[in-house]
């Protein structure tokens, strides 16, 4: 057996969920691939991983895999997410979600999520644009880009998620997308490994929806596009910016504080000490 | 489910209505809470922000809005806990979605809403009986639900204990109606010890995880729920699921699960539906009230007493699933029926409904902030 077939009898339920619901060339698919191989690198037991996922094409993915799995409701996630790890420490928790849910109705949610610190891992899975309803404008879809809900060009200047979550305080951002496959397990893995909050925040095409609308003409044009227009960003000096416009991706943050629930910890035993 | 008190050594606290829920739901082993401030229900976020971290396994956080405080308690009810969360109107109305995912999921968890004026911000500070029919039907989709209430201090306490009791028997969340003056009412109580009270918690599966139907059909209708962690690796959403907790929209497999939904609360109602009589054996008028509105109308029902009128009272602690025998039986056998309650008429409504035209249902309604005093009810008695 090879070692993708070994993963796929190992991390993917069996019973009753196939096919899934992603179309020919959707991005979510690789990034679940990497998400189990960075789960299967860390040796981590399949018991104590909790998947939660929000609503939208990203969140259909926590059924496939044979983890502990939640969807939950649109934009909430994280607050899933947080009652579980606070609930139950010692569970990893990764929180799966799209542009839509993260940062459009759920923007509330990340920026906490961060500020607090919580020791859970947030993949967003950027697709820019709201798929599963029909390729609708999303808080990341790109300024003069066309969807459903802006036909004659977004008017609105997109988010860029990983300078909110940069700004609200996360212990990890990083960025990568659905081309840079290699890339984005060892992004994965760090973050998952990362005390307090971590978020990968994954460019996942999406050319159903959003690539038929905005001049690609396959899929494959859209690898292509995301291979052309990122550069990594230890290419780049501290603070630089890309003149030519192109997306920097990799690790944009990475310290080591405590995680919510170990400072909670801490501060309970310190209460329960000083009770006796 | 009378928590038998015995006089004996016990705590005796001068306490608010909403620092005796906090007791409850203490006693009644409750670990989670996750809130978000709001008057008037704030004490009860207080006491547990104070007292849960000194506990082994108390586990407190303050999240950034009541949707969030929601989706808290209900990730920690999926991880093994009993949670809760409490708040007021506003808090209560953006609570709504994740109720109703509660409800799908079948997350055990108590919501305690602290009844203010409303609609809008209303009268934070005021009394009121707004969200009676917010409670039973203020997420979207059919779905069934337990809503009590209480109405004194000693009540709180124990009707949080019951709430909890419920919600891990029936696997439902279980929303408990007070109201600002209850909540606010400082009076003697009695804790029980933990031992005396019965604290229901919910079943875990025994069997071998590769055997586990995660909401497969039971006699009681009650699946067993294993925590998230504990071997039992499945899948929970909110979308209609099979008895694997996986998506369906096969009619049969969605029928089989909204009707068990149902089935599971509503073959219980003898258990479920509580109320108390005070002075109704020989009744002609009744009256039938809930939360503070309850002791004027005991103290009025008293009076009418002394006055020679045959009256009684009729306490809803359950406001639903609706006590239809109780209030069935006094409709046949009184001649007048008196709701009054501080909204426009939502539990009258379900009088008019059950009575079904045997006796004279009259209201009283007030929504300006104050109390319905004992006066206006003997009013009607004489």
């Amino acid at each position: 057996m090879s070692d993708v077939t070994q993963l796929i009898h190992e991390y993917l339920r069996h019973n009753k969920k196939f096919p899934h619901v992603f179309c020919a060339g959707c991005g979510h698919g690789i990034v679940l691939g990497s998400l189990i191989r960075s789960v299967h690198a860390l040796g981590l037991p399949k018991d104590d991983v909790v998947v939660v996922a929000g609503i939208g094409c990203s969140g259909r993915l926590a059924v496939y895999v044979d983890f502990n799995t939640v969807h939950t409701t649109h934009g909430r996630a994280l607050t899933f997410a947080t009652g579980i790890k606070m609930a139950n420490p010692r569970l990893k928790v990764i929180c799966v979600m799209g542009d839509g849910d993260a940062m459009s109705i759920g923007g509330n949610h990340l920026i906490h999520a961060a500020r607090r610190n919580i020791g859970v891992t947030a993949l967003v899975l950027n697709n820019h644009i709201y798929g599963m309803t029909g390729g609708q404008c999303s808080s990341a879809t790109p300024q003069g880009d066309i969807s459903m809900t802006t036909p004659y060009g977004a008017l609105e200047d997109s988010f860029d998620f990983v300078e909110m979550a940069k700004a609200a305080g996360a212990n990890y951002v990083a960025r990568g997308t659905s081309f840079h496959a290699l890339m984005l397990d060892k992004l994965i893995t760090s973050a998952i490994m990362h005390p307090g909050f971590s978020m990968v925040e994954v460019f996942s095409p999406c050319p159903t929806q959003y690539g038929r609308k905005n001049k690609f003409r396959s899929a494959v044009d859209m690898y292509k596009w995301l291979k052309k227009n990122t550069v990594k960003i230890e290419t780049l000096k501290e603070g630089e910016k890309p003149e030519d416009g192109r997306i920097p991706i990799g690790v944009f943050r990475d310290r080591q504080t405590p995680g919510l629930e170990e400072r909670y910890a801490d501060m309970q035993r310190k209460l329960m000490g000083t009770a006796r | 489910m009378a928590l038998q008190l015995k006089r004996r050594k016990r705590r005796e606290l001068f306490a608010l209505g909403n620092e005796a829920v906090a007791e409850g739901a203490l006693l009644a082993g409750c670990t989670f809470y996750a809130g978000y401030p709001i008057t008037p229900s704030t004490e009860i976020m207080e006491v547990m922000a104070a007292r849960l971290p000194r506990m082994e396994d108390g586990v407190f956080i303050q999240m950034e809005d009541e949707i969030a405080s929601m989706g808290a308690a209900i990730g920690a009810s999926l991880a093994g806990r009993k949670a809760m969360t409490a708040t007021s109107g506003p808090g209560f109305s953006l609570m709504q979605e994740h109720i109703g995912y509660a409800c799908m999921v079948e997350a055990p968890l108590v919501i305690v809403n602290v009844m203010r004026g409303g609609p809008s911000t209303g009268l934070p500070t005021c009394p009121a009986q707004g969200d009676v029919q917010m409670a039973r039907w203020g997420t979207h989709g059919d779905h069934p639900i337990i809503v009590l209430s209480a109405s004194n201090v000693q009540e709180c306490l124990e009707m949080t204990v019951t709430a909890f009791n419920y919600a891990e028997k029936y696997r439902t969340p279980v929303i408990l109606l007070i109201d600002e003056v209850t909540a606010h009412t400082r009076e003697k109580i009695i804790v029980p010890h933990a031992e005396e009270l019965e604290i229901i918690s919910r079943v875990e599966p025994t069997v071998p995880p590769e055997w586990f139907k995660p909401y497969a059909d039971t006699v009681r209708g009650v699946p067993a729920m294993p925590a998230i962690g504990s071997g039992y690796r499945m899948h929970v959403t909110g979308l209609t699921h099979d008895v694997m907790g996986y998506p369906t929209q096969r009619p049969d497999e969605v029928k089989d699960m909204m009707l068990r939904l149902f089935r599971k609360i509503d073959q219980f109602y003898g258990d479920i539906q509580l109320t108390d009589s005070f002075a109704l054996e020989d009744a002609e008028v009744a009256v039938i009230a809930y939360g503070s509105v309850a002791r004027s109308a005991h103290l009025a029902v008293e009076q009418a007493r002394e006055r020679g009128a045959k009256a009684g009272l009729l306490t809803l602690k359950t406001l639903f699933p609706f006590p239809r025998p109780a209030v069935e039986t006094l409709a046949r056998r009184c001649s007048i029926l008196v709701v009054p309650e501080m909204n426009m008429g939502q539990m009258s409504r379900e009088v008019k409904r059950v009575n079904n035209g045997h006796a004279r249902v009259r209201t009283i309604n007030r929504v300006d902030g104050q109390i319905i005093t004992p006066s206006e009810i003997l009013k009607m008695l004489l």
